[in-house]
């Protein structure tokens, strides 16, 4: 009935503004122009060999650059679009990926494997983030049997019992980091959302589970929609309400966990980007979730170049950043969505 | 059509329905009377799915009910909730365009037929200048209107209504109880409908179930359910029944003097 055309190419301008955005600047400028070229030259190389400082510039672009950008784009996506779920699957505006436990979950157990050493063994650079997802779906396991009434779950229960267990998790990470020495700072810096790890060995990694948990959301607009009238009402307009509960549960679990592993604990992004989507554009969760993973995306990678920017040469972690911009602007949100029928 | 056998529903140890026994033919209103407590709620709560009988059977063209996926048991009957819980944020049109959500396909889409289903029905439900009104700006008449066309988007042959007049005043009273009996005229379609006012359930219904502690106390024409010795017994309370003068309806009074 309405015009969808330009919610999406808004966001997408916004997202491609902020890839450009992330490939072009940190230490070193690169100009758009040169990007150009480093692009042609990338896709197909000329004849002739670089100028030294042009390879140099290529190296930045292609090893460092364009593998942060895709990483924090897909956190941003992953993060926005599964806070976009569980805020619809709750019928609750104050729902996020750090809701049902997720992402402390993934926290303690990123910790516990560094206070450990894991980073150190067999398992190599995957230790943390191995430890941090199973963290994270033990966590959701745990808030899930907790919250269960026979065959069904309350949404109250389930947020009470992710409020607390989620504030047990916490207090295991804080604990563990307090009595830690060495690591400590390392595990500081990751909780905070600042990325450890750099080239594509993250990208690839995380791709995989990011396509599967945002491909499945995707397909579950419809599904979210009929949920706010209620589980009762759902399932008797024809929804298989608990098979739909588990699959957005285990989709969006999967996607912050993974987004979680490799990024670290980035707050905000999953409570205010669904938010500002519905603000802006729509209420109806077919476009809500694409509009978000795509915002998310482009709202992030700017986050990102602000942490890279503003006390450089020192790179701050980004969930700094949007927890300072964020938080201001979401009381902003609640205040307006008060006069309004948003929920 | 519909055929209710021995049901008996609980939850836990307690029992709320024992042993009922009902039937329901295309083109008839029944009217599910009660005090509270009876079991009324529970009886349509059961027949949509919400809740597992512990024993009995329903059937109903053909289908075991309990057999059935929410989806399939959504094409056969529709229920009309009662209009105080509604989302704010969709409009009108996506409200009713939810009614279709058994007959999609596994990634929502809505074709140009679901968009003419939505539309008629909101146009016998007199909703469709509504259409693009966020749910949370209209009225209880009109979201309780919305809710009967969200129902018949959902084109069931049977309709469980539960009690829907509930918030309304009495002008959208009547208004929606005509528009429901000139469905089931119409369309031969089957409603169940949980009422209160006694009198409503004398003026539009064609049988009426009087319900006391899960029980089945009597199932007839309003005339013959209608009684003030049924009545003042099921309800604890000394009741007046009058007749009217040119249908011969009953008429219910609380006692004078």
């Amino acid at each position: 009935m309405k015009n969808t055309a330009r919610p999406y190419m808004s966001s997408f301008l916004l997202l491609v503004g902020a890839l450009l955005l992330s490939v072009a600047v940190g230490s070193v400028f690169i100009p758009p122009i040169t990007l150009f070229r480093l692009f042609i030259n990338g896709v197909a190389p000329a004849a002739r060999p670089l100028a030294e400082d042009t390879a140099t510039l290529s190296t930045i672009l292609f090893s460092l650059r364009l593998p942060r950008t895709a990483l924090v784009a897909m956190t941003g996506a992953a993060l926005a679009g599964s806070g976009t779920a569980y805020q619809g699957l709750f019928r609750n505006p104050l729902a996020d990926p750090y809701l049902i436990g997720v992402a402390s979950g993934a926290g303690l157990g990123a910790v516990l494997a560094m206070s450990a050493n894991w980073p150190y063994t067999s398992l190599g650079m995957l230790g943390v983030p191995l430890a941090a997802f199973l963290g994270a779906v033990l966590t959701v396991a745990a808030v899930y049997q907790l919250a269960r009434v026979r065959r069904t779950i309350p949404t109250t229960n389930l947020i009470l019992a992710g409020v607390a267990v989620s504030s047990f998790a916490t207090a295991i990470t804080s604990f563990l980091m307090i009595n830690s020495t060495g690591e400590m700072r390392r595990a500081l810096v990751w909780l905070l959302g600042g990325s450890t790890m750099t080239g594509w060995q993250p990208v690839v990694a995380l791709l995989p589970y990011i396509t599967l948990g945002l491909g499945t959301l995707v397909t579950m607009g419809h599904a979210l929609n009929v949920l706010q009238f209620g589980d009762e009402q759902a399932q008797q307009l024809g929804l298989p309400v608990q098979r739909v509960r588990v699959t957005i549960i285990l989709a969006a679990s999967l996607t912050t966990a993974a987004a979680v592993s490799f990024s670290g604990v980035i707050g905000f992004v999953g409570l205010i980007v669904p938010h500002l989507v519905r603000l802006v554009w729509s209420s109806d969760y077919r476009h809500m979730l694409p509009l978000s993973m795509i915002s998310g995306a482009g709202l992030l990678l700017i986050a990102d170049v602000l942490a890279r920017v503003v006390m450089a040469p020192q790179e701050l972690p980004v969930g700094i950043i949007t927890a300072l911009a964020g938080a201001p602007f979401f009381l902003w949100v609640l205040r307006r969505a008060k006069q309004q029928h948003f929920w | 059509m519909l055929e209710i056998k021995n049901l008996c529903v609980g939850y836990g140890e307690r029992l709320v329905l024992h042993g009922l026994n009902l039937e329901l033919p295309a083109g008839q209103i029944l009217g599910v009377i009660g005090p509270n407590g009876a079991g009324k709620s529970t009886l349509i709560r059961t027949l949509s799915g919400i809740l597992a009988p512990q024993s009995g059977q329903m059937h109903f063209m053909g289908h075991n009910l309990p057999q059935l996926t929410p989806t399939q048991r959504a094409r056969l009957i529709a229920v009309v909730p009662q209009a105080n819980q509604l989302p704010p944020a969709f409009t009108a049109w996506e409200t009713v365009l939810m009614g279709r959500t058994a007959h999609l396909n596994w990634l929502g889409q809505t074709s140009a037929h679901d968009e003419e289903i939505v539309r008629q029905a909101m146009q016998r439900t007199d909703t469709l200048e509504l259409a693009d009104r966020r749910v949370g700006e209209l009225s209880g008449g009109e979201q309780q209107r919305l809710l009967l066309a969200r129902a018949l988007a959902q084109a069931a042959p049977l309709l469980l209504m539960d009690e829907p007049t509930a918030h309304l005043d009495l002008q959208y009273q009547y208004n929606l109880l005509q528009q429901v009996r000139d469905l089931v005229d119409r369309e031969r379609l089957a409603v169940m409908i949980v009422l209160h006012d006694l009198n409503l359930v004398s003026r539009y219904t064609d049988r009426v179930a009087l319900l006391v502690k899960g029980e089945l106390r009597a199932l007839g024409s309003p005339k013959e359910v209608l009684t003030a010795d049924l009545l003042s017994q099921a309800y604890h309370t000394p009741l007046q029944v009058l007749s009217l003068e040119k249908s011969g309806l009953p008429y219910i009074l609380p006692p004078v003097g």
